[in-house]
């Protein structure tokens, strides 16, 4: 059965470190959140070719996630995957020229939204294929295993890709061979326009990791500080070779499954939508950082005013990025 | 690593060693392991058991459960593995053992393996090897005899090899491993225990470059795997009569070297094309019409194809011998093509 996690993170006592651990994971969210509305504001005044899945809501498990990996630690990410880039610090400038379809871009514009990636940080991709991306990162642990190294693997993926095989096979091959690898499961509540309930009988998808003899924890997938904790934990469990764990951070999506907003019938309510608002990661975040002195407004707002000035200059750099050149259309389809 | 090292020419008159397939297989894997310690081997009972047709017999003896690697029976998770290893540096060699369980691993080939390098911007390869054991024969029925080839081959990103006799089971398997790109090693089940030359030491063949097996003068044949063996019996049937068969093995089929067989068509101004695959949508498609672009005005007669009858494969072996092409329907075709002319 999965544990609820604990609120160790709220101790006084480590009131030091978690003050560099609150700007750390402050920052991050609001980098997710600024880049995410800047490009729903890029999609609907027709800017930008192809799809976009925003990862608006969920800032706190990315953040809280990414803040407790180094740089060498890999992740497989999802096609809602700008948040995880973002957050393992894939620069704004190659993100936005790749949404832009521009060869400056992360992916040299062949890859678009659902394939950003930075193999030098780590950030094995996002992935157009729901599930597909957790036997990569078993794939990727096994590596450092298999070399010695003491980096881990991390695969983020929503409550939807626990119902296909790939999650399933890639957890009980991660759990057989002890492999250093999380599970991060972002449940967010539906599967594109499906809610949990309709698409599995449990509440806690958490549940379905002990069937691998995989330990799992719950955490409020709000509250960065509760991820971030949960993971550290995880962290030091996979590095010293304790093997797989899994983590369901039960978290929102504020926008919809695809672009800004549905157009169709409305597959959830208003109120829901506010109600998860309310409890808004970054919101939550600020107001215990004011209330315990961790960080002061003006220390926040800068964040903002930074990251706002940033990701400006990173879409002009977009814009202003040449296009790929047809002649080069075969480019990457082999090695050598 | 990409350097191939060029095959070694075989003894003169045969006086080489003799090998079986299988045993060539594993003889250049195991030389592969030995070069290069970032190869590995995962898959379903390839470890402990040696694999099920025998191909990674005494491997775990030599290299030890940290390089050969007994998984669950989970194709997706075990491609996937390989995927990201190799996007981490590895070379993984995963064994799926019958071709028929691709269905259950497509994604990770064909989204994943295929189209990880392009789709990143170049910023990744996936130097994978998938090995599999394909084709009819053995009375193993419609899930365990396919030849899948085409499928593969569609995607862009896969490079897909068919040896034909251990020679080029060896050398195909070593450049496969080699490669940087995700390879299918599609051995034929049938030919598990045939015997050839092999040289003992560690050699690749080029991926992309058919060999000619046999020369002729009035009909080109070009085979696909255990289809080549066919072809060089009926080519010694016709040579009885004085038909001059030309026999090309492809041995890739991505990248297919089709300048090979453009240069043969034009100087034999005939075609047919053999393959085990059923003929609707096969290679033999592919090939022929490339043939007819390349080469329209030098042929006498259409491009023939022989492949497997539209249907699964058979497991009665009355069924299953009259479904696969053979040494009989590949002379009949080449009759049929000096007739038409």
């Amino acid at each position: 059965m999965a544990q609820r996690a604990s609120k160790k993170s709220a101790d006084p006592a480590a009131n030091h470190t978690s003050a560099q651990v609150v700007r750390d994971l402050h920052e991050r969210m609001v980098r997710i959140r600024l880049f995410e509305t800047e490009a729903g504001k890029l999609m609907e005044a027709g800017k930008l070719p192809g799809f976009l899945h925003l990862y608006v809501g969920q800032e706190a498990v990315a953040a809280g996630v990414m803040a407790a990996l180094r740089d060498d630690d890999q992740i497989t990410s999802t096609h809602r995957g700008h948040g995880h880039a973002v957050a393992k610090g894939v620069s704004f400038k190659h993100m936005y020229a790749e949404l832009y379809g521009r060869v400056t871009g992360a992916c040299l514009g062949r890859g678009g939204s659902m394939h950003i990636n930075d193999v030098s940080l780590g950030m094995l991709g996002a992935n157009g294929i729901v599930g597909a991306g957790v036997p990569i990162a078993v794939g990727a642990a096994f590596a450092a295993q298999y070399r010695g190294e003491d980096n881990i693997a991390v695969t983020f993926f929503g409550d939807g890709a626990t119902n296909i095989g790939s999650f399933h096979e890639g957890a009980n091959m991660a759990a057989i061979l002890r492999l250093p690898v999380l599970f991060i499961c972002e449940n967010n509540g539906y599967a594109e326009f499906t809610p949990q309930s309709k698409h599995m009988l449990i509440t806690d998808v958490a549940e379905r990791a002990a069937s691998y003899g995989m330990p799992s924890v719950i955490v409020d997938g709000m509250d960065a500080l509760a991820v971030h904790q949960a993971t550290v934990e995880a962290v030091a469990r996979a590095r010293a070779g304790e093997g797989p764990m899994f983590i369901e951070a039960k978290t929102y999506r504020y926008y919809d499954h695809q672009g800004v907003k549905g157009l169709r019938h409305p597959y959830r309510s208003d109120a829901e939508v506010e109600e998860w608002k309310a409890r808004d990661a970054i919101d939550l975040l600020e107001a215990r950082a004011l209330a315990d002195g961790t960080a002061t407004r003006a220390e926040l707002d800068d964040t903002w005013r930074r990251t706002r000035d940033e990701i400006a200059e990173a879409i002009a750099y977009a814009e202003a990025s040449p296009l790929p050149d047809t002649a080069d259309l075969l480019l990457n389809v082999y090695s050598g | 690593m990409t350097t191939i090292t060029e095959a070694p020419a075989l003894a003169p008159g045969g006086t080489a060693r003799k090998l079986s397939y299988v045993k060539a297989f594993n003889e250049g894997l195991a030389q592969a392991m030995r070069e290069d310690e970032n190869v590995f081997v995962a898959g379903e009972d390839v470890a402990g058991y040696g694999g099920v047709f025998r191909m990674f017999d005494n491997l775990l003896d030599e290299f030890g459960p940290r390089r050969m690697i007994d998984t669950p029976i989970s194709e997706a998770a075990l491609v996937g593995l390989g995927v990201g290893a190799a996007a981490r540096g590895l070379r993984p060699v995963v064994d799926l053992m019958f071709m028929d369980f691709i269905g259950v691993c497509l994604d990770q080939i064909v989204n994943q393996a295929a189209k990880m390098k392009y789709m990143f911007g170049g910023s990744v390869s996936v130097p994978l090897t998938i090995t599999t054991a394909s084709g009819a024969g053995l009375g193993a029925a419609a899930q365990h005899s396919q030849s899948l080839e085409a499928w593969l081959a569609h995607v862009p990103g896969l490079k897909v090899v068919m040896p034909s006799d251990a020679y080029t089971a060896k050398g195909l398997t070593v450049s496969a491993i080699r490669d940087d790109n995700p390879v299918v090693v599609m051995l034929n089940k049938v030919l598990l225990g045939s015997t050839s030359e092999v040289p003992e030491q560690i050699y690749g063949i080029p991926l992309g470059q058919a060999h000619t097996a046999r020369h002729g003068s009035d009909v080109t044949v070009i085979a696909l795997g255990r289809m080549v063996g066919e072809a060089l019996a009926a080519a010694e049937e016709l040579a009885a009569e004085g038909i001059e068969v030309e026999v090309i093995d492809p041995r890739t089929v991505q990248p297919l070297d089709t300048e090979t067989m453009f240069a043969s068509v034009r100087r034999t101004n005939r075609a047919l094309v053999v393959h085990e695959a059923v003929t609707f949508g096969g290679l033999g498609g592919e090939i022929a019409a490339q043939i007819q672009d390349a080469a329209f005005d030098y042929l006498d007669a259409p491009v023939l194809r022989i492949g497997a009858p539209f249907s699964p494969v058979p497991f009665s072996p009355v069924l299953e011998k009259a479904y696969v092409p053979d040494q009989a329907r590949i002379v009949q075709g080449c009759r049929r093509l000096l007739e038409r002319s």
